[in-house]
């Protein structure tokens, strides 16, 4: 059962707001997950200091969620192994293949008026939408 | 660069990462569950995702618009301006395949490393699996990469 959380949501939002423009007004980097880390995956040298220290603090805020806040990790859902590893390798591929994720599309690239993130986002909304439809209605939630 | 400057701009991205995931936690995107409860309209639609998405929207359109209105960042010499614009079938195909896994397992990229480190099981075997599809897109880009310039 979930439940609407307005308030906490929009916080969240906001929080994730704020560092993506404090990212920018400081560093001049565009907050996009997939892309930080694909640039730290990327055979040349390039500037992967700040993305490993990006990464670090992704991985910190998570290691104080689980010891501040643990219900905020706790609702996950019936998935197996191979599930999860498949849904891994189609995340990985096709956040590459098209540029961008969530954050680096959904937030950063339509803030910016981008037309390209605009279709990004509404192409990943629709089959994300869809696959989870065809999860919970046809597979009964369990994969 | 100087080097105080390269180091302030780590400081900056290690405490940028930590708001972000902390936005991301209280937000409720780390939680597959809700994640997935957003995304399937047709069940019992949690719509909370959408003010995480929103809040996170408008206050970074609000605050971008005078960043970039300074001619640099406080702590490099540049912004850095995307620099593809066309709307082609490797955006759409990419987009379409990445929100496939998004919808299977709950997870996108930032707060699957956010759960994978708070210990979370299902982003511990997820997230090495989505590091090996940015690999395994890499190799292949790079294949072709090689072919083009093979046949110029």
């Amino acid at each position: 059962m979930q439940h609407l959380t307005v308030l906490p949501s929009l916080a969240g939002g906001i929080l994730i707001g704020l560092s993506a423009s404090a990212l920018l007004a400081l560093t001049g980097k565009i907050a996009g997950i997939s892309g930080i880390v694909g640039g730290l995956l990327a055979p040349e040298a390039g500037d992967k200091t700040w993305r490993g220290a990006f990464v670090g603090g992704l991985l910190a805020g998570g290691f104080a969620l689980a010891l501040v806040a643990p219900g905020a990790l706790a609702a996950t859902l019936p998935r197996s192994t191979a599930a999860l590893i498949a849904a891994g390798l189609l995340v990985g591929f096709g956040s590459r293949l098209g540029n961008g994720c969530t954050s680096g599309h959904g937030v950063c690239g339509i803030a910016r008026g981008s037309r390209r993130s605009l279709a990004a986002t509404i192409t990943f909304m629709a089959t994300g939408a869809a696959t989870a439809l065809v999860v919970t209605q046809f597979l009964a939630g369990t994969v | 660069m100087r080097a105080t400057d390269s180091t302030g701009i780590s400081l900056a991205a290690f405490v940028c990462g930590m708001v972000f995931a902390l936005g991301l936690g209280l937000g409720g995107m780390t939680q597959p569950s809700k994640v997935v409860a957003f995304l399937d309209i047709t069940g019992e639609w949690d719509a909370s995702l959408a003010f995480v998405m929103g809040g996170a929207l408008a206050t970074h359109a609000l605050l971008r618009r005078w960043i970039i209105a300074r001619p640099t960042p406080l702590l490099a010499s540049s912004f850095v301006v995307p620099a593809l614009t066309d709307i082609d079938g490797r955006l759409l195909c990419g987009s379409a395949i990445f929100g496939v896994g998004w919808g299977l397992a709950g997870f996108c990229p930032g707060p699957a490393i956010v759960a994978a480190g708070g210990g979370a099981t299902a982003a511990l075997i997820f997230v090495p699996a989505m590091l090996a599809g940015m690999l395994l897109h890499q190799r292949i880009a790079g294949r072709n990469e090689a072919t083009r310039r093979r046949s110029r």
